[in-house]
């Protein structure tokens, strides 16, 4: 199956049963497979609402409308979008979404199974992906990207999707399909129950779709491929990975998920739908982002922090009002008004009136740790930085910094850990980390600097910190060539501090390395040289330092 | 709308359900913190508590639920002073609210288009006598952290702002659930909950075809599903309006004292919170099973409920408390 076939067949079973399926994750740039993707949701019987990722869930649930109420006198509420007859909602941008946007759209496709949800995910980067809370209540998830203009087909969706909806919730699911289903989302290592409920429903549509009353093998390998896919975090002959967050209890060996083969067809299904370098994105898929409150906090905001001076709003409905620097503004003009409508008691105010508080909040602070795993440092001070990384995460926790891990060795960097507040996660990723290979200098403050740039967008603070031993020995294209790799990390410390991103380089080699002093002085970071330290000095070094 | 999904029909996750029936046999308890993966029905249990709880009785026109005219807040407007039976009401926190929402505010329509000073009341009057439900609790915006801290502790609401000085009560039964690979909770926070519960996933195939079908059953089959495990919610709720009954004659031995604080001193949890929490979480469960003493057997039965979330801990330990309290109430209570 093609992508575009993949995507083709995930909308026709949508459009059948929308509110049961909860909807779909398209990840795709702006171009034309999307739009013609998006050019058949009319087809789909419902009103399509379209959201935006920064809208205030009061948009959603319904409020009072200010200028209106202050204008007649009488209150007026607005309808929220939620209380609208069962709607299919349009998330653009949904990578962007906020965590409160995010929660309230995933209890509203929960109750009641009234809405759907179509996510238009453009996220670039690696961990730039539709909040999990709404990936987990969506059915599908296709990507778009890759596709030419010559793969595009045009797209039939079926005609009577009413009656082919009674139809598909009226199809029969034999129990030992059903129990296949259940037990290969076990053996893919799909933790949430919702996947084979979205399964059962699309399978029963597929049946629909091509007049059958039970479902049948290919059905469900149709159902499994669209559903299980991007959902796997293991492959069923894979050991469990270490990393992965579900905690088994040792005594899991007996249980008959393990035990239990999973029906082999469907497992072919759906490892023919995984893209191809899917393994390698299973065995290096870190923890999403953690999305606590603060990450994304802008630097003026109009909920918390110290108070700023009113100003006078034209969106002053998603704002707290100011009500003293309302009156403010609107006394001057009461005789006036007055005048002109003695009828009324009271004051009057207008809509130019509203003036909305704002609030000045610090961001959250970013500690990106990008920590030198290579043979030299392998040999003498790996475990002593990994200490130093779990002494400076003990303190991150007491002040709910976000942490990140890169590590550089052999001739590419890696990104560990994207963001996170998880401590946990975080810890077990260090313990992890392998040490041994030549020393990538430049990859590695690329990573750290990529990771620097996309925290800064969400308003975080970023603090990138090297922890080096030795030079740089490996070029960023993976040429063992120590001038250009010198070169290479020179150029990317001068950009770190274009960036204005704060560094701190700690050299922890033998003997100070008069390299990374200058290395230091190119990023416009602190440079502390840390011969035979111990975890502790480390630690205080770099908390010293940012304490400044 | 729909019924929400019955409480009873729930599959397995014995000790989130436990947890939850504690809680509402003694309020006292303090609530319940739910942490787990995605798609393990947390938040269907706790939406299905609100079916099992027997109704309150209230005042009519009082804004926070009070059972007397004589206890409703002064600035309440009450032209309806007799009382009605509601349903225990169990009010959603959403991640976005804002404050205003949460405490109450000054009501700006009044305040506006008549001039007049009056309070609007917040989600905090809502959930007096009731529920207080916060999803993705480890999301919620740390100022919203600290109002709740406040009010959770001494059950009463107080707005000092906008020229306005109101106070009301506000008890409430905290219930929270989240993912915490998101994100941690802060420790004062986790201490406001009773009792915690880690739910996973079930891993036995059988149970998880259980729960598929009986989804499948709930939004094909609706009105049959519901008929058939209405009843089993109706049997709980009777058995919980008992053990209410029960708790009051419920004898407490002193050996039982004992117990609980030998147990807290050998897993050094913090302060006197733990103690107090297991002794109620017994009691309760004592009440449940319709016992007449407390004894050994049901303290065992709920000192992980209560104590895992209390134990001092390494915030790089790898939460691995769980096996600690296990083995710390084994020889406790075997000694």
């Amino acid at each position: 199956m093609t992508p575009w076939e993949r995507a083709t067949l995930a909308l026709k079973l949508l459009s059948i049963d929308p509110q049961r399926l909860g909807g779909m994750v398209v990840r795709a740039r702006v171009g034309p497979a999307r739009d013609a993707l998006l050019g058949t949701m009319d087809a789909i019987e419902m009103p399509c609402v379209r959201l935006h990722p920064h809208m205030g869930t009061q948009v959603l649930d319904g409020e009072v409308d200010l200028s209106a109420t202050l204008s007649g006198g009488t209150l007026v509420r607005q309808r929220g979008l939620l209380d609208r007859p069962p709607s299919l909602f349009i998330l653009p941008m949904a990578e962007r979404a906020e965590p409160a946007l995010s929660a309230r759209l995933g209890q509203a496709l929960d109750a009641g199974h009234s809405h759907a949800l179509l996510a238009l995910d453009e996220g670039s980067e690696e961990g730039e992906t539709v909040p999990l809370a709404l990936q987990d209540r969506t059915a599908f998830h296709v990507a778009l990207d890759g596709i030419a203009m010559s793969d595009l087909a045009p797209i039939d969706l079926p005609q009577d999707t009413v009656a082919l909806r009674r139809l598909a919730r009226a199809v029969h699911v034999p129990d030992d399909i059903l129990e296949d289903m259940v037990m290969l989302a076990n053996a893919v290592g799909i933790t949430s129950l919702r996947a084979p409920g979205f399964t059962l429903n699309a399978a029963q549509c597929h049946a629909a779709l091509h007049g059958r009353d039970v479902v049948e093998q290919s059905d469900v390998s149709a159902a499994v491929a669209l559903i299980y896919a991007h959902r796997a975090t293991k492959l069923p002959d894979q050991p469990e990975d270490q990393t992965q967050p579900p905690e088994k209890p040792p005594d899991a060996p007996d249980d008959p998920a393990q035990t239990a083969q999973p029906n082999d067809i469907l497992l072919d299904a759906i490892t023919a739908a995984l893209p191809p370098d899917a393994l390698v994105d299973l065995s290096t898929r870190g923890p999403r982002r953690a999305t606590g409150s603060g990450s994304g906090a802008r630097r003026t905001g109009n909920r918390r922090g110290r108070p700023l001076p009113a100003r006078q709003g034209p969106n002053a409905n998603a704002a707290r009002v100011d009500l003293i620097a309302t009156l403010r503004a609107a006394i001057p003009w009461q005789t006036l008004r007055k005048r002109a409508d003695p009828a009324r008691n009271g004051p009057i105010f207008r809509q130019s009136d509203l003036r909305k508080k704002r609030y000045d909040a610090l961001s959250d602070r970013l500690l990106i740790f990008t920590v030198d795993a290579s043979g030299s440092a392998a040999m003498s001070r790996l475990a002593e930085a990994k200490g130093a990384v779990e002494l400076m995460l003990a303190q991150a926790y007491a002040r709910r910094d976000h942490v990140a891990l890169v590590s550089y060795r052999g001739n590419a960097a890696e990104v560990l850990l994207s963001p996170t507040r998880s401590l946990v996660q975080t810890k077990r990723r260090l313990a992890a980390i392998p040490g041994g290979g030549a020393t990538p200098l430049a990859s590695g403050l690329a990573a750290a600097m990529d990771l620097a740039q996309t925290a800064a967008q969400k308003g975080l603070t970023p603090t990138v910190i090297l922890l080096a031993d030795g030079r740089a020995n490996i070029a960023r294209d993976g040429s063992a060539d120590r001038a250009l790799a010198h070169a290479d990390a020179t150029k990317l410390a001068t950009k770190i501090a274009a960036a204005r991103c704060d560094a701190l380089v700690i050299d922890t080699t033998n003997r100070p390395e008069k390299t990374l002093r200058q290395l230091a002085q190119h990023m416009a970071a602190k440079y502390i040289p840390l011969p035979r330290a111990d975890a502790k000095r480390v630690s205080g070094a770099i908390s010293a330092s940012l304490a400044e | 709308m729909k019924h929400p999904f019955p409480f009873s029909a729930i599959v397995g996750q014995d000790e989130m359900k436990q947890a939850m029936i504690l809680t509402a046999i003694d309020p006292s308890i303090g609530g319940v913190l739910v942490f787990g993966e995605r798609g393990t029905g947390k938040s269907t249990a706790v939406r299905a508590l609100a079916g099992l709880l027997p109704p309150i009785r209230v005042v009519k026109d009082c804004p926070v639920h009070c059972a007397r005219p004589e206890d409703c807040p002064d600035w309440a407007v009450l032209d309806d002073i007799s009382t009605h039976d509601i349903p225990t009401p169990v009010v959603d926190l959403p991640l976005g609210a804002s404050e205003d929402r949460v405490t109450g505010a000054l009501d700006i329509e009044k305040a506006l288009s008549k001039g007049e000073k009056a309070f609007q009341p917040g989600l905090f009057a809502q959930a007096n006598r009731g529920y207080l439900y916060i999803d993705e609790v480890n999301l919620l915006e740390d100022h919203i952290v600290d109002l709740l801290l406040d009010v959770a502790q001494s059950g009463e609401n107080v707005v000092e702002r906008e020229g306005l000085s109101i106070r009301h009560p506000a008890r409430f039964v905290l219930v929270g659930s989240g993912n915490p690979e998101e994100g941690e909770l802060r420790p004062q926070l986790l201490d406001r909950f009773g009792l915690s519960v880690d739910v996973t996933s079930p891993t036995d195939i059988e149970e998880r075809v259980q729960v598929i079908k009986r989804r499948d059953a709930y939004e094909n089959d609706h009105s049959a599903f519901m008929l058939r495990w209405q009843a089993e919610d109706a049997a709980l709720r009777d058995r919980i309006v008992t053990a209410r009954q029960t708790l009051a004659d419920l004898k407490t031995p002193d050996a039982a004292l004992r117990v609980v604080a030998e147990l807290c001193i050998n897993l050094g949890s913090d302060g006197l919170r733990g103690e107090l929490t297991l002794l109620k979480a017994a009691r309760a469960y004592a009440a449940f099973r319709d016992d007449t003493v407390l004894t050994r057997m049901h303290i065992r039965a709920t000192a992980a409920l209560a104590l895992l979330h209390r134990l001092r801990r390494d915030p790089l330990d790898e939460a691995g408390s769980g096996a600690r309290v296990e083995r710390i109430v084994q020889e406790t209570l075997d000694a």
